[in-house]
């Protein structure tokens, strides 16, 4: 099957004072499949808000082509652009809720630029605000809401036309942690019961780990690397993505974390990956009662990456050097083992 | 002593006449400064209907008009008057000065109002697929009105005081019977009650506006 969205050898300047402008994307070949939930990440300022919004026409591409359903985006005339734009939501992470319509008033507005007659819109309104939980908030303004409930009053607003894709630009952003889980919890419910293609614009890990089902990692205007979200993040092959998996997951001590763990744990210590395979962890267990060493467990964590377990734990081990060595051996035939040695002060 | 048994009904003529400039200048000089306003705005780098020759033309007029005296203004644009009332004398012929003046003022003060609208939610309509003029009519403009009521407030306050100056180069009004019947025959008592009507017009002009763009905030 097609991908729903595709993008291929997409670039895009913007024209600056002087000079050749500011290269924001630069040859991106990229395709979203229907159904999926796609998280786009990266730093600020790698192009992801751009990249995005060439799938509503927002932005459109100053070399190569983006491909929504059957429309290439760059060739729309004023009808087929609000046709797009009708099968494309979007949400913010600023919500930009018109401050003068009420609750009912925004998210009634899309289905007024589709020209539906007022007991459609009242409808369809009704049900929507019922759907994301909010249906007594109906005739308040957005002023009156907090950031959650004003977030869900931008997902109804977004999905009123029954778009077949959502764009989150950074949704949760704004949002406290409690919130953010609500409001994830509910992306993730019209992905799975309205079958809506999500993409996501994101620098936050759990935003990741919860919802999305791939990731695309950018880095000044490319996307380096893409793949399941498990996969990228537990094996990142490029440098800029280890360093951002690590940035967001501390899932192994830091230098100074690992100096003061080291003024009480004078043993060696050993970071052991905790993954997928959930022999993993019996395994770990079995083989340090095994030997004649002592594991204390000294840092480390396991999360869930895509409903799959992910971590690592930090060991500190005790014992004769050849015990130890033997038992990091037999370690390592069970899952990725390494040894954090201490810098000799020279 | 001030003889207001005689006075009375030309002071009431007077405030007619003031009402009746004013009340015209704002609603003709009102839509056509918000269509400039709107213009300017829309037009700017990076606007809804960005044009840059059209914004630098409507920029540089606006630039030249707004700083000349109003009192030089009718006179420098009375054949212009003369074209398009047929006359430069009276109290309607003095509407199209004050109308043309305050256009190019309301337009500046409209489009200080529209910048400072959030661009997201206007990013957000456009996500939806609203054409620009809608979005115009449908979210700029409802997003600003607050703002834009206090603006129209300030304006109305310009305008009387504009109505005034109109009066003594033959519009007549209030600032034409304060003259004539106060300055002119040493008669402070006139003078002091003209003033004292017009800040009365002016105050209830400033707590209607204040009370509407309460009402328009929503917050």
């Amino acid at each position: 099957m097609a991908p729903l969205i595709s993008f291929r050898g997409v670039g895009k300047v913007f024209p600056s004072g002087r000079g050749e402008g500011v290269r924001a994307v630069d040859g991106v070949d990229l395709d979203v499949e229907d159904g999926e939930i796609i998280g786009v990440i990266g730093h600020s300022g790698a192009g992801k808000s751009t990249l995005v919004r060439m799938i509503n026409a927002l932005e459109l591409p100053t070399t190569g082509t983006v491909t929504v359903g059957d429309r290439v985006t760059g060739s729309l005339g004023e009808r087929e652009l609000r046709e797009l734009r009708g099968e494309v939501g979007m949400i913010f992470q600023q919500f930009n809720l018109f401050s003068s319509r009420s609750v009912s008033g925004n998210v009634g507005y899309p289905l007024r630029v589709a020209g539906r007659p007022r007991e459609q819109r009242r409808e369809r309104v009704a049900e929507l605000l019922d759907f994301v939980g909010i249906g007594e908030k109906a005739r308040q303004y957005p002023a009156q809401l907090s950031g959650g409930q004003k977030q869900r009053v931008g997902i109804a607003r977004a999905l009123a036309t029954s778009p077949r894709i959502l764009l989150a630009d950074e949704a949760t952003s704004a949002l406290d942690p409690e919130t953010t889980k609500d409001v994830l919890a509910l992306l993730k419910r019209i992905n799975r019961e309205l079958g809506t293609t999500i993409v996501v614009i994101t620098h936050e890990m759990d935003v990741v780990s919860s919802i999305c089902d791939t990731v695309a990692v950018m880095e000044s205007g490319r996307v380096i690397e893409r793949g399941p979200v498990y996969d990228v993040f537990s094996a990142p092959r490029e440098p800029a993505t280890r360093r951002f998996v690590h940035s967001v997951l501390h899932d192994r001590p830091s230098e100074e974390t690992l100096a003061r763990l080291r003024e009480h744990f004078p043993g060696r210590i050993v970071t052991v990956a905790v993954r997928d395979d959930p022999a993993v962890r019996g395994a770990v267990s079995r083989v340090i009662a095994g030997h004649d060493v002592r594991g204390t467990i000294v840092y480390g964590g396991i999360r869930e990456l895509a409903e799959k377990p992910f971590g690592s734990i930090t060991f500190e081990l005790t014992g004769d050097d050849p015990a130890v060595d033997a038992l990091v051996a037999e370690l390592r035939t069970h899952t990725h083992v390494e040894e954090l040695v201490q810098e000799v002060p020279s | 002593m001030t003889d207001w048994a005689t006075l009375s009904p030309v002071l009431w003529l007077s405030f007619q006449q003031t009402v009746y400039m004013v009340f015209w200048t704002m609603l003709i000089a009102g839509a056509l400064g918000l269509v400039l306003g709107v213009a300017l705005y829309a037009t700017r780098r990076g606007g809804l209907l960005q044009n840059g020759p059209l914004f630098g033309l409507l920029n540089v007029l606006v630039n030249i008009v707004r700083p000349i005296p109003f009192i030089i203004f009718i006179t420098a644009i009375g054949p212009l008057t003369l074209l398009v009332m047929g006359t430069t004398i009276g109290t309607q012929s003095v509407l199209f000065p004050m109308s043309a003046m305050a256009t190019f003022v309301i337009g500046r003060i409209v489009e200080q109002n529209l910048v400072s609208v959030d661009p997201g939610v206007i990013e957000a309509a456009r996500a939806m697929g609203a054409s620009r003029f809608r979005i115009i009519w449908s979210v700029l403009i409802p997003e600003a009105l607050g703002p834009l009521i206090l603006g129209y407030t300030f304006i109305f306050i310009g305008v009387v005081d504009m109505s005034a100056m109109a009066g003594y180069v033959g519009g007549g009004g209030l600032g034409d019977f304060a003259i004539s019947y106060g300055y002119q025959q040493f008669d402070w008592t006139v003078t002091l009650v003209t003033v004292v009507i017009i800040v009365l017009i002016v105050q209830l002009a400033q707590l209607i506006g204040n009370w509407l763009a309460r009402k328009a905030l929503r917050r």
